[in-house]
């Protein structure tokens, strides 16, 4: 956990659903190779990105997340041939639904990683981690 | 002759519909009225809120209360009511989970009064007069009551024992949650009654294949052929999403279900579960060859057709979804 003032830089919690055949492993390639990361994300190991149902982003918001990523096996390489699909379909219509609800589409991403691909595990949380702690914490509260 | 027991009828923020709904009892509401005390509906009766104030506590045996909290007025209503109820029941979508009133969560207070009073194009206010508080005439004051911030379903306020789905409720199913009152035949306390446990599709007996949608269409756009499944038809029906015991008089009437049962028992997001079925339904067409840039691309062109997501997955749930509506910024 990460202590949080309000003088302390602010670091994000970012809930990670890591897809168990690619993304897991990539992250945990990332791991082995050593690549430094922020340790901004919990990650949720998840059968498939195609089980990500969007209620798990909604409640992850309201329960003291900034932000969600879901990574997911790239197009064509899913374990269950379209759970990714069906993944990124989910997500380009949740980014819409939350749009209208005020919430920032950098605080839910959706992308591909392989089990190869340490690299862009720590390229990517990189990225996000610097793309929300610019736009600050998430407010759970309504006007 | 024993005392009858008392039921109240009540409506805070909502349209009338649900005293309508009462209403369609037909010859029931002569059982209704042989079973209760009917002493308190202001759309109907002419009790005065003191004459309710003046009843001991507990003294009403069921308030069906219906409309959703968008004034002070209604927050003080639903304290008198809970206070002198033994049974509270939000009654219809609006008290249940916000509706259409809750709409209004979309945006601000702010925005909203300045789009109603000032803003509009119909309007000429040239000295920008928002209605409110106190205002004095000869004849005595006029006090407005004070406007909430978001717009809260009933259970936001105070404790509800039973809730009855519907927008408004059918009225055999209010018999049947009437009925199930009068019995003392009960399920556990919060549980939402007068309703099945299933979706919308279980009462529709249209033909269900595989679906495949090649593309969303809107109601406007075709007339939907009769027999086969509305959303295998591209229209986005919420049937899939929304709890049954309507009987889907709506896709009888070859209209897609707009969802004003709410969302099935174990559902937290009737807009989020709305999300998950149609993103496993959508047929992009053949990616193959395609970079990811480029089939993502092919999705955000599919999802372009339709205007609103959000204004027609949380129609009747947005208070209590579980952002509650627009977030502060």
């Amino acid at each position: 956990m990460t202590m949080q003032t309000d003088s302390a830089i602010f670091e994000p919690k970012i809930i990670g659903f890591l897809c168990n055949w690619c993304s897991y492993a990539g992250a945990d390639k990332a791991g082995g190779m050593q690549v430094p990361f922020p340790h901004n994300v919990q990650v949720i190991r998840v059968m498939c990105s195609g089980r990500v149902d969007p209620q798990f982003i909604l409640s992850a918001l309201v329960k003291g997340a900034d932000a969600v990523i879901i990574l997911a096996c790239h197009p064509g390489d899913c374990h269950y041939k379209e759970g990714n699909c069906r993944a990124l379909q989910r997500h380009s219509m949740l980014t819409l639904v939350l749009g209208q609800l005020g919430v920032e589409k950098e605080r839910c991403r959706l992308d591909y990683v392989s089990a190869g691909e340490g690299e862009k595990f720590s390229r990517i949380v990189t990225e996000m981690v610097e793309s929300v702690r610019k736009l600050g914490p998430f407010r759970r509260d309504l006007p | 002759m024993p005392e009858k027991p008392k039921l109240a009828l009540y409506w805070a923020a909502s349209c009338g519909g649900c005293e309508i709904a009462v209403v369609n009892l037909n010859e029931k509401i002569l059982d209704l009225d042989a079973a209760f005390d009917f002493m308190f509906c202001p759309c109907l009766l002419d009790t005065k809120i003191k004459d309710i104030e003046a009843l001991p506590d507990g003294a009403i045996a069921v308030t069906l209360f219906n409309g959703a909290l968008r004034t002070e007025e209604n927050v003080e209503m639903a304290h008198l009511l809970r206070r002198k109820s033994q049974i509270l029941v939000a009654f219809g979508s609006c008290a249940k989970g916000g509706c259409i009133p809750a709409l209004a969560n979309f945006t601000t207070k702010d925005e909203l009064l300045n789009s109603i009073f000032i803003d509009s194009f119909s309007v000429d206010n040239s000295t920008g007069i928002i209605p409110s508080g106190t205002t004095s005439f000869p004849e005595g004051d006029i006090h407005l009551p004070g406007m909430l911030g978001r717009v809260k379903h009933l259970a936001q306020e105070v404790e509800v024992d039973y809730q009855i789905p519907g927008c408004p409720p059918e009225p055999e199913q209010i018999w049947n949650a009437v009925e199930a009152i009068l019995s003392g035949n009960l399920p556990a306390k919060g549980s939402t009654i007068g309703c099945g446990t299933l979706t919308v599709c279980d009462d529709c007996n249209r033909t269900k294949e595989e679906k495949r949608i090649t593309a969303f269409r809107r109601n406007y756009e075709f007339y939907p052929e009769p027999e086969l499944c509305m959303l295998e038809q591209g229209l986005l029906c919420m049937g899939i999403a929304t709890r049954n015991g309507c009987g889907a008089p709506c896709t009888k009437a070859n209209m897609p279900c707009t969802g004003c049962y709410g969302a099935p028992d174990g559902i937290s997001d009737q807009g989020a579960k709305m999300v998950a079925a149609l993103g496993s339904v959508m047929d992009i067409g053949d990616t193959t060859g395609l970079s990811e840039e480029a089939i993502a691309a092919r999705v955000d062109a599919f999802l372009a057709t339709i205007p609103d997501y959000a204004g027609q997955f949380y129609k009747y749930t947005l208070a209590s979804s579980t952002l509650g509506g627009r977030v502060r910024r």
